[in-house]
């Protein structure tokens, strides 16, 4: 099936609109049990309906065929003649897998994957009692594009419309336009009906019509021309020339000439549909949603900035001795607009976290049945925002957590007594912003992490030699080793120990921080710490030497000038200086990226404190310089990733600065000093 | 020197590409500069621009022959210094000191860098079937990125593998050989 462009601009939202009509469905069902109310079943019935009606409307027989049975199944659980069972729920769940499968298919042009349809629809016929028929049960207008060329020269058509036609907003002269595109066509009017002018309603309509139309025309094209006439308008349509016996007498050159024009469209056809499918994979990843609230926002903020501006032009014309405070006004109005304008539309690239959490309960769901274990999910700030790109990097680390928590955490019902706690495991995924970060913690109240058994684990596959000591924090991080897994058995769950390295490497990678907690018998939380957006930060631009850096104003704890009595003591080869009751490793930003700086006196110079993973150090610089949103660009791009630096911008006047890993600068900070620490240590 | 100079050949020579084409069948246009008194050819289909000298910012920890970054039209390129790359001798950044941007494989979907040589010097036709493999010595190069050895009216030029250059040039840690010019 073929659609022209204005057509699949109109496809492209009832594929939208089926996607959100599924997942509608999808958690309409899994709240679904016996004491549902009406309104819940409603709702679910709604999304299928719309579903049907949709793909009815686009020819999509099949999908049609396959949603009215799940339809009917619905509808008899809405008026009660039909129990909602586990079994009823947990088919209709599939079944809604195999729609969006077909929607799938559907948008991208690829076959339907029959088998599995004809399977689940025999499963619904059966609870339906219905005998299972290998055909769609509802008749639709689709005509194959072999039925299209049906062996016919034209079409005579017999149409008497009904008197009121007009008033029906119908209109024949339209439609005709419509026949004339489709060949060569001409129009008999009848006007016997017609009465004497003085009885003429001129609403009405007299006339009924002839129509001859010469071409090769499908009976389809004509059908969708006549679609939306009034059922109680007489039309025949009655193929002229010899219809299917005898093909029309047609001279070599015109042979050729329609054979080479069907050979084209063919061509057009097979070329373009892998391109259209290709293009609609990338949209689909491609765009966003977003909410009308935070477009008018902008809106009104670009409208600001137009009056900011006319005033701006204003100014132009003439001077008068208050201009130069004017002018300076109008230009902290341009600055705060266009700050406001930049904030808004960096608000549409914010997503609530629910398009990542709205798929657990069904993962959990079906998890938990295949584990033979009872769980309950929570969901806490599915509200909470994120950047988009933030959202889609998080799902497939979160999936695997929710997975590792099922599988290695949560108990079986039996243990969970025997343990004396409620048969029924909890797992709560929550998400809140702490500064400019946004926590995810996924949290169960299972096994929590055997410490010993890690121990144990780590050693046996050598990740850790075996009479090394290590603190809790460091066995809990055991489990993020690559090749690390405490499952005894693989199962197709989890077990590989490939999984928790790779999430800890994702997170990482999104410049993010995973932490895990836990106490043995009492369940683990593993927290993910990520920042808000990857585009933009808030930096505090520093000079070092002749060199400009930018650090994230979110971590910087505060800025302090030494005097040298601060600056007491050097343990091992490090400089430490006293904040307070703390005593804080000096970074010497100089030393670190071989900066000659402005003076070798560390009392010279300014201390950034800064702070990463709850750690704290504080970043000799020489200057501070502006403080100013910095757009991130990455080294990647073009480079490759330079340890301490975790991107670079580009300032006012055009030029390149770095910007500062500090996560990465504490870190190997702390490496350095342990590596420093063990010959001492000797 | 700071003003961009086409990448483009200038009308005659695109002439002269056009009859050389037709005569030769399977020949490439290279883009050909000056480093110590060599000559060295680029795919010319690589190049992205040539431009002038101009201010980088540094990147800490990196092979000296990384220069640094600059802003090119909202990207983050970053310049390598041909004559620090292949060990030669380093000169003072002259007048004709220019950087030649080129599109490489790597990265997402490809990476782009820049290059700093001595001068650019011409753009020829070279038929590839006529160039030969590279010798086991290649002037000052390592032959891993040398592609071949083409005569052109009676010189010798020095045709770049830019893909490999390029790519063991950022990968520098990863093979230990290729350092040593």
């Amino acid at each position: 099936m073929s659609f022209d462009r204005e057509m699949l601009e109109i496809l492209k939202v009832f594929f939208q609109e089926c996607r959100e009509a599924l997942d509608a469905m999808e958690s309409g069902l899994l709240t679904l049990d016996a004491s549902a109310d009406d309104e819940s079943i409603n709702t679910i019935f709604r999304a299928a309906h719309s579903i049907k009606g949709g793909a009815a409307t686009f020819g999509f027989a099949e999908v049609a065929a396959f949603t009215h049975g799940v339809e009917t199944m619905l509808d008899g659980m809405r008026n009660r003649s039909r129990p909602i069972t586990a079994e009823s729920i947990q088919i209709l769940l599939q079944s809604c897998d195999c729609m969006r499968e077909m929607m799938m298919a559907t948008e991208t042009e690829q076959p339907l994957d029959q088998a599995r349809i004809a399977r689940l629809d025999a499963d619904i016929r059966q609870i339906l009692g219905e005998p299972a028929e290998p055909k769609p049960a509802l008749e639709l207008p689709a005509p194959t594009d072999s039925m299209n060329f049906a062996q016919t020269d034209g079409w005579r058509i017999s149409f008497e419309p009904v008197s009121d036609l007009l008033r029906l907003r119908n209109e024949p002269t339209r439609m005709f336009g419509e026949l004339q595109r489709l060949g060569t066509f001409v129009a008999h009017a009848d006007a016997a009906r017609l009465p004497a002018l003085e009885a003429l309603d001129p609403q009405c309509c007299y006339l009924s019509w002839n129509l001859e139309i010469t071409g090769q025309i499908p009976r389809a094209a004509l059908d969708d021309i006549f679609d939306w006439v009034d059922p109680r308008c007489r039309l025949e349509f009655t193929a002229t020339g010899n219809p299917g016996i005898v093909p029309p007498i047609l001279s070599p050159p015109e042979i050729d000439k329609i054979a080479s024009l069907i050979a084209a469209s063919q061509n057009t056809e097979r070329g373009a549909a892998p391109a259209t499918a290709a293009h609609k994979a990338n949209a689909e990843s491609g765009s966003i949603r977003v909410a009308t609230e935070k477009l008018d926002n902008i809106i009104n903020l670009v409208g600001e900035l137009l009056i900011t501006q006319s005033m701006l032009c204003g100014f132009a014309e003439g001077s008068g001795p208050n201009e130069p405070d004017r002018l300076r006004r109008a230009l902290s109005q341009l600055a705060r607009n266009t700050r406001e304008l930049q904030e808004s539309v960096m608000q549409i690239r914010m997503l609530p976290i629910s398009f990542a959490f709205n798929r657990f309960p069904r993962i959990v769901h079906d998890l938990s049945r295949k584990l033979g274990k009872k769980v309950e999910i929570k969901l806490i700030g599915e509200g909470t925002e994120l950047d988009k790109t933030v959202l889609e990097k998080i799902s497939d680390p979160l999936v695997h957590l929710v997975r590792n928590a099922l599988d290695h955490g949560l108990e079986t019902p039996e243990k969970r007594l025997a343990a004396g706690k409620q048969e029924c495991g909890t797992l709560q995924l929550a998400a809140f912003h702490e500064g400019g970060n946004i926590i995810i913690e996924v949290r169960d109240d299972g096994a929590g992490l055997n410490k010993a058994k890690i121990l144990q684990k780590a050693r046996e596959r050598g990740l850790i030699s075996p009479d090394q000591e290590l603190t809790e924090e460091q066995i809990h991080n055991l489990i993020f080793m690559p090749g690390f897994s405490t499952a005894d058995q693989i199962s197709d769950v989890s077990g590989r120990g490939v999984g928790m390295d790779v999430v800890r490497r994702n997170i990482v990678d999104l410049g993010g921080h995973v932490q895990i907690f836990g106490r043995e018998g009492r369940g683990s939380t593993i927290r993910i710490r990520l920042p808000l957006t990857l585009a933009i930060l808030d930096g505090q631009l520093v000079r070092v030497g002749k060199e400009t850096y930018i650090i994230s104003l979110l971590s910087i704890v505060e800025t302090i000038q030494l005097g040298a009595e601060h600056l007491n003591t050097r343990v091992g080869h490090a400089e430490v200086f006293r904040l307070r009751e703390e005593y804080l490793p000096v970074v010497k930003l100089c030393d670190q990226f071989g900066i000659e700086p402005d003076s070798n006196c560390t009392a010279d110079g300014l201390l950034v404190v800064v702070e990463a993973d709850g750690k704290r150090v504080g970043l000799l610089v020489d200057d501070l310089l502006a403080q100013q949103q910095v757009v991130i660009k990455s080294l990647e791009a073009n480079f490759k990733s330079v340890a301490g630096i975790a991107g670079a911008t580009i300032l006012g006047d055009g030029t390149v600065a770095l910007i500062i890993d500090v996560p990465d600068l504490i870190h190997s900070n702390a490496e350095q000093r342990r590596g420093s620490a063990i010959p001492q240590a000797a | 020197m700071s003003n961009a100079i086409t990448a483009n050949p200038t009308a005659e020579s695109a002439t002269r590409a056009a009859d050389a084409k037709s005569a030769a069948g399977s020949s490439e246009q290279y883009l050909t500069f000056m480093l110590d008194g060599e000559e060295y050819g680029v795919d010319i289909l690589r190049v992205q621009e040539i431009k002038g000298w101009d201010k980088v910012t540094r990147i800490p920890r990196t092979p000296d022959y990384v220069l640094g970054v600059i802003n090119l039209r909202g990207s983050v390129v970053p310049i390598l210094d041909l004559r620090r790359r292949f060990g030669l001798e380093t000169i003072a950044f002259g007048p004709t000191t220019v950087v030649i941007v080129v599109r490489v494989a790597g990265g997402h979907d490809g990476r782009t860098v820049g290059m700093v040589v001595d001068a650019v010097s011409d753009v020829y036709h070279v038929n590839l079937a006529d160039s030969k493999p590279p010798p086991d010595v290649c002037g000052s190069v390592d032959t891993v990125f040398v592609k071949a050895l083409a005569t052109v009216e009676e010189k010798m030029l020095i045709l770049l593998d830019i893909d490999r250059l390029i790519v063991h040039s950022l990968a520098d840690d990863l093979l230990p050989g290729t350092e040593a010019a």
